[in-house]
């Protein structure tokens, strides 16, 4: 792509891409009016061999693939480099790698680039930890070889007033599987585009989430798969709770099974639960398939609000009202957050459920 | 020494079509110690007793009174009643996906007492009262009534009695669907908590077979929102073998 591209399609709004996003209130991160500073808030903690983190300067980091996203080609052109995380093929990495973003400013934007690589057969868990005030735009690759397995946690733990716009794109080779778990519990507004493109056949891919929008919070994340190739699989579970005035969260799922993905075995869930009046939950399961010669594809999206037997079985135990529903919303989310697999990051995630069902006065 | 008393009890469900009444005037007083049965058609309203008495949200009470050791259960939340000393195994009790069976009997009973109980002899007391009901352990690492069979629900609920000690319990057909070992493993638990803590028991059932473990001190037959006959156990036989018909339809 060319440095000087300045033709950008600058949303409107209708395009069907954006038509859920407050276009007003992303700082002018979509149209270029936002003043970008020369920010690197991303730090790498590890001394794991056969792990290797490097920041590429942006004329030898060519991405693998195109982007249609606007604020990402902004970012593609701003960014001065790329922070590369690569994973030497055939390395276990045993101990989880951590990637800590604290932002600090909401005066001017940070655009910032990471690639995550890793060679055939290798096997990695990295977490990207994100707090602090954000005004940042992001294009996370990941380039996973044939046999690898990555795991990839993104936790949103911004400060209130934080505008975070990221893509994350997977490109999962033969028999490589990739699996990432977004968290999303804080900022003002927060859209992120997690993809995955199968370019090899036993391939696979398990996108889960969680998300909880409180007063004021607008939590965004659009999903993408791509089979385009046969015998892929991929699961996608995302939940989401929302409480007070104004609190909105976007989730959509297209899943793309091309001519060439015969034998695609596809489900994608969304489950939200409304906690008070004046949310809004908008859930957009998309399944668009070119071939019949499949495994099965499916998807789910409930929206519901507290169940009464429930909350009625807990307290019939002479569990409090407040006690109950914190079990549920605690039990809601479980499933999800214990796959993250490292008891203090979930312990710290569900005290901050309970403080979000708290704030919005159970 | 504790009592339940129900008077006139009046309670209709709410619907899209309206509020039905469904209990048109019970009256029954439960001691401690004293166990009771009631047995009646299906659909004459034996559940919403029970429910109405914990508290559902789902009925309204429209007339009557119901008073644990004279004090109004009905003016409290359904967790002031079971601290009040009520319990409610459920004809179906509901299934808490991502909350851990430990989870949910170590919160209850911090409820219930007031402060959270030691936990080596709260884990003893766990393990023993499944062991009590054999139940595996590994129940109490998976969620409440989640993938559970009808039979292991049951068991669960009167692990729960055992649990929490309460003075009054209503146990709502909780012999339906178990087996025949199952039966006795169940009924002995509520037994045990009979003598452990002197309870008083309303035991809706449709079958003889459990009253022969846990003996009844009344027998009443309920039909069509109320109460219309007393007995003793002698009532259950003779229902067992001649049926509803002449309580019914009239
Ligand atoms: N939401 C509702 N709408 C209409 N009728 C209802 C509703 N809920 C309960 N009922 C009616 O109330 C009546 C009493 O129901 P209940 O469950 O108390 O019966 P039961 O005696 O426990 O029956 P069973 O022996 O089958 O368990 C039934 O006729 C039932 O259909
Ligand atoms: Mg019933």
């Amino acid at each position: 792509m060319s440095l000087l591209t300045t033709n950008y399609l600058t949303p409107t709004g209708r395009e069907e891409a954006w038509r859920f996003t407050p276009l007003k209130r992303l700082g002018g991160l979509h149209d270029g009016t936002a003043k970008v500073g020369d920010r690197q808030s991303l730090s790498y903690k590890s001394s794991a061999s056969g792990v290797k983190f490097e920041r590429i300067s942006r004329e030898l980091a060519t991405s693998p693939v195109e982007t249609d996203d606007v604020v990402m080609q902004r970012v593609r052109e701003g960014a001065h480099n790329v922070a590369t995380l690569t994973i030497a093929a055939n390395t276990e990495v045993a101990e989880t790698i951590t990637l800590s973003r604290s932002a600090q400013g909401l005066d001017s934007a940070e655009f910032s680039r990471v690639r995550i690589e890793l060679g055939a057969h290798a096997r990695a868990t990295v977490i990207m930890e994100n707090t602090g005030d954000a005004f940042l735009a992001e294009d996370v690759e990941f380039v996973l070889a044939p046999g690898s397995n990555l795991t990839f946690v993104s936790l949103q733990e911004w400060n209130t007033g934080s505008t975070h716009l990221a893509k994350h794109h997977a490109i999962v080779d033969r028999d490589a599987s990739f699996k990432s778990i977004t968290v999303t519990v804080g900022g003002s507004l927060v859209r992120l585009l997690p993809s995955v493109e199968f370019i090899g056949q036993g391939a696979s891919c398990e996108l889960l989430g969680v998300y909880f929008a409180t007063e004021g919070q607008f939590f965004e994340h659009r999903m993408f798969v791509d089979h385009k190739v046969p015998n892929a699989k991929s699961r996608v579970n995302y939940k989401g709770a929302l409480a007070g005035q104004g609190a909105h969260t976007v989730w959509i799922g297209d899943v793309f099974i091309r001519a060439a993905a015969e034998g695609t075995d596809t489900y994608e869930l969304n489950r939200n639960l409304l906690l008070s009046d004046g949310a809004r939950a908008d859930s957009v399961p998309n399944l668009e398939i070119e071939t019949g010669e499949i495994v099965g594809a499916g998807h789910a999206s409930t929206t519901g609000r507290f169940d009464d037997e429930q909350l009625f079985y807990l307290m019939s135990r002479g569990i409090e009202l407040s006690d109950a529903r914190r079990l549920v919303v605690r039990g809601f989310f479980n499933e999800i957050v214990t796959e993250i697999g490292d008891a203090v990051i979930q312990d710290r995630l569900m005290d901050r459920i309970d403080n979000e069902l708290a704030k919005a006065g159970s | 020494m504790s009592t339940l008393e129900i008077r006139g009890l009046q309670v209709s469900v709410n619907t899209d079509a309206g509020a039905v009444e469904i209990l048109k005037g019970v009256d029954l007083t439960i001691k401690s110690g004293e166990t009771h049965a009631i047995m009646g058609p299906n659909g004459s309203g034996k559940s919403t007793l029970a429910y109405s008495i914990a508290g559902h949200p789902k009925y309204s009470i429209t007339g009557g009174t119901v008073t644990l050791d004279g004090v109004d259960l009905l003016e409290m939340t359904v967790d002031e009643r079971a601290k009040a000393g009520l319990f409610l195994a459920m004809q179906y009790p509901v299934e808490v996906p991502g909350v851990s069976v430990s989870n949910f009997l170590r919160t209850a009973v911090t409820a219930l007492r007031g402060e959270a109980p030691k936990l080596r002899t709260w884990t003893g007391e766990v393990k023993d009262a499944m062991e009590a009901l054999k139940m595996d352990p590994a129940f109490a690492t998976r969620n409440v009534n989640e993938g559970f069979s009808g039979g292991e629900k049951k068991r669960h609920e009167i692990m729960q009695l055992e649990l929490l000690k309460p003075k009054i319990a209503i146990l709502d057909e909780t012999d339906s669907g178990l087996d025949v070992d199952a039966l006795r493993i169940v009924s002995e638990g509520v037994v045990r908590a009979k003598e452990a803590n002197n309870l008083g028991v309303l035991l809706i059932t449709h079958y003889t077979r459990i009253l022969r473990y846990i003996k009844p001190d009344f027998v009443h037959v309920f039909a069509n929102g109320k109460i219309v006959e007393e007995g003793g156990a002698e009532l259950a036989e003779k229902l067992e073998a001649n049926g509803y018909a002449e309580y019914v339809g009239s």
